[in-house]
């Protein structure tokens, strides 16, 4: 690969969002519109002045909407604009400002409006149905999988290989929920014990309820621009420094599944456009994905943000608080806030905006944070989407 | 705008397309396509191309998350690989921007269409309607067409014969081109014997289902000079939407490719289209939509498409060819690849490689697609051998 590097500066001026709940009354046009209009009126800009709009949305199989990106067109604010709509399953969340990066830094446009939709409680009678479309329609679909049991092979998996206690795992839950309190779209804050997730139904073990993040509708947007625009924008602008994305191969059963390489090798690519050359020194907090609490660990050793299989120990010596060293999903995470599949991703970024902006109220990291890291995954445990900004 | 690289198309790679291919997966069409595509190229997968732009839609595929299934026929796996629910030409938008970016030199586009596996294709259009507001109606992709057919050619004082002799033109093309499956010669005379399906349109005003793949590598101005001689320049993109919804659009005029044609051009710093531009590859989906489009991206002044159809200005030998490959209607509608076909026809011309349906001496031409009934959006790319 060659060297990585960034020639056009793009900044995130901008960013709103809707509430995350099990069942919205709105279209998700109308969540579309809502964070649009959130995201617009953070950054005192109209519709006019956006020049091209990137959406994300998971599948379409959640609405029953064929071509769901042009359904969401004008929710999303792409009428008369060049619009489009990217797709990396999970990791669509944190590769949509990837997306709006390239519309930005490529020169052709200005400005970019970063849409994130997701409304999985149309699909009756629950959604984990349309996650068993996602199978390899010859090898694998007629043998029924769905995905709390393909998560549950690879959590065995990680416990077996550093002999991680469950109790461990079961620490991240806890913490994202009690997090989340303090989010106002959150949709499952609670304060919980590490016994009550022991407590909690198996779903596939060793996954139990309380190990997994809801079932979620949600919407959120962010506006880019590129950095002479984004300047006069706003005085505090913060800078997309770093992006990376990586898919692995389909045949994930042929996969050691200890490890998320992919999240590693996009990482990589995202640091090395940062100019970051020791992650766990350079990185202020971190975002990584969550929707289950063994991912956040797994995910921050992709992200290399510490030891393979170290991930669980700094987590039970508290490192990862709020008021911890390396705070982790200071925001409460999809295990706190919710789940949208696209929307948590982008919810992601919402964050590490308002975090380095010091304007996330109580949730706010202490020591002036500088720069952090988002990061989604999604697929067949097969994709990892890397984000790193700056203030 | 300065940009800070030129960027140049450097691989073709496609299958022939067919009705149906029960003898293939849509992993094996892909290889294919890469394959040819890389070759032409010169290049290695794995180690030359540097990230990967892949087009599809779940509900054609009938898998969610399609995007799953796309690594390992590209040699794309452990590489930035991502999916782009549209057609293959926004999927070169997004490889176009990459390169713009300076991240990478060497980008690879894929498309295609398994569109024979689909046991019930207008069922399929029809969960691509308003849930709330349109769908239940029961309308279907033929009549939405249809509709907009009437408006068109009521509001140009067009008719029934001149769709019809689009399709015929388009169909004759295609009888000289070898990827095309749907080559033939249509008689003019026997009007209207082909019943309606929806009041202008008939059968043969509409483009048959096919299958294929398609894969086309870009590349920097640095890279592409040394791979080979004769780069097909991407001179200017343009993509844009009109409103989704049936009540609001604009019915008459095709305004999402009015606007992606404005984009584009201003890009390619083209000032009289129809002056400029040699010869082009448009949406064929339907026939009417062919004049449609010709008018909204100002290939035809001020003249209307079908008078200048008429005088034979469209034919191969004409001063302005259309679909000299035959189009969607003579090579086959291959869905969200629609538009890469007509990327990489566009550029076998551009190369002088276009064999027997090759026109001599064009500089420059432009491609067009549109995402088909019911949307309202398409993209526009000017390109160039120069």
């Amino acid at each position: 690969m060659t060297i990585l590097q960034i020639k056009k500066r793009v900044a995130v001026v901008g960013a709103g969002m809707t509430k995350f709940m099990r069942r919205a009354q709105e279209t998700g046009k109308e969540l579309a519109f809502e964070a649009v209009h959130q995201a617009l009126e953070s950054s005192n800009l109209r519709i006019e002045d956006i020049d091209s709009v990137a959406l994300g949305s998971a599948p379409d199989a959640f609405d029953g909407v064929h071509m769901k990106g042009e359904y969401l067109l004008d929710g999303a604010g792409g009428y008369g604009k060049p619009y489009s709509r990217n797709l990396v399953g999970g990791g669509t969340g944190v590769f949509s400002p990837i997306h709006g990066w390239f519309h930005v830094a490529s020169g052709l446009f200005d400005t970019c409006l970063v849409v994130a939709e997701e409304k999985m409680s149309s699909c009756l009678p629950h959604p984990q149905a349309a996650f068993l479309t996602i199978f390899d329609n010859m090898i694998e679909r007629g043998l029924g999988p769905n995905l709390i049991w393909i998560f549950a092979l690879e959590m065995q998996r990680y416990m077996q290989k550093y002999n991680i206690p469950k109790e461990q795992i079961a620490q991240v839950a806890v913490k994202n929920k009690r997090n989340a309190l303090d989010h106002p779209s959150a949709q499952i804050a609670q304060k919980i014990t590490v016994q009550d997730v022991l407590n909690s139904e198996v779903m596939a073990y060793p996954v139990q309820r309380l190990d997994i993040s809801p079932v979620s509708d949600g919407a959120c947007a962010i506006v880019l621009a590129s950095e002479d625009v984004a300047r006069k924008i706003t005085d505090s602008p913060v800078w997309l420094d770093g992006v990376g994305w990586n898919l692995d191969t389909a045949y994930w059963t042929n996969r050691d599944l200890y490890f998320p390489r992919y999240v590693a090798n996009a990482a990589r690519m995202a640091y090395q456009m940062a100019g970051i050359k020791n992650p766990r020194k350079e990185i202020d907090f971190a975002e990584p994905y969550d929707p289950f609490d063994y991912k956040e660990l797994h995910h921050m050793e992709g992200l290399l943000l510490c030891r393979k299989g170290e991930a669980p120990k700094l987590t039970a010596e508290g490192v990862t608080e709020r008021d911890g060293k390396l705070p982790i999903c200071p925001s409460g995470g999809l295990l706190g806030v919710g789940n949208p599949i696209a929307a948590a991703g982008l919810m992601k970024i919402c964050e590490l905006f308002w975090q380095l902006r010091n304007e996330a109220g109580k949730r706010q990291v202490g020591g002036d944070p500088r720069t952090a890291v988002a990061q989604a995954w999604g697929d067949l445990m097969q994709i990892g989407t890397v984000v790193v900004m700056r203030s | 705008m300065g940009y800070l690289t030129n960027v140049a198309i450097v691989g073709l790679g496609i299958t022939q397309l067919k009705p149906s291919t029960p003898e293939v997966s849509y992993k094996e069409l892909i290889f294919e396509a890469a394959q040819k595509a890389y070759a032409d190229a010169g290049l290695d997968p794995r180690r030359d191309v540097e990230s990967f732009v892949c087009s599809s839609e779940d509900f054609w595929e009938g898998t969610s998350i399609f995007d799953e299934y796309v690594p390992d026929q590209l040699g794309a796996a452990q590489k930035p690989v991502c999916t782009i629910c549209a057609d293959g030409m926004y999927s070169l938008a997004t490889a176009y921007m990459q390169i713009l970016t300076g991240i990478f030199d060497v980008v690879a586009v894929e498309a295609h269409s398994k569109a024979s596996d689909i046991v019930n294709i207008s069922s399929i259009y029809d969960l691509a309607l308003d849930p709330v507001y349109t769908r239940p109606l029961g309308l279907n992709a033929n009549f939405i067409a249809g509709l907009e057919m009437n408006r068109f050619l009521h509001s140009r004082g067009a008719t029934k014969t001149h769709c019809r002799m689009v399709a015929a033109k388009n169909r004759r093309n295609a009888l000289s081109n070898s990827l095309a499956m749907n080559g033939g010669n249509m008689k003019l005379d026997e009007e209207d014997h082909q019943p309606a399906l929806s009041d202008p349109l008939t059968s043969e005003d509409v483009a048959p289902i096919a299958d294929g793949a398609a894969v086309v590598v870009v590349a920097s101005e640095k890279v592409a000079k040394t791979l080979r001689k004769d780069p097909v320049w991407i001179k200017g993109f343009g993509w844009a939407s009109d409103s989704p919804t049936l009540e609001t659009r604009n019915w008459t005029d095709a305004a999402y490719a009015k606007l992606a044609a404005k984009q584009a051009y201003k890009m390619a710093k083209l000032n009289e289209p129809v002056k400029e531009v040699h010869v082009a590859e448009v949406d064929d989906t339907y026939s009417y939509k062919e004049l449609q489009h010709l008018e909204a991206l100002g290939l035809t002044g001020n003249a209307m498409a079908h008078t200048l159809l008429q005088q034979g200005v469209f034919d191969r030998n004409g001063t302005l060819p259309v679909n000299p490959s035959g189009g969607s209607i003579g090579m086959g509608n291959t869905l969200e690849m629609s538009g890469l076909v007509r990327v990489i026809e566009l550029a076998l011309q551009l190369r002088g490689e276009a064999g027997s349906h090759q026109i001599n001496g064009v500089q420059t031409g432009v491609a067009q697609c549109w995402r088909g009934v019911p949307t309202t959006s398409g993209a526009v790319t000017v390109l160039s051998n120069r």
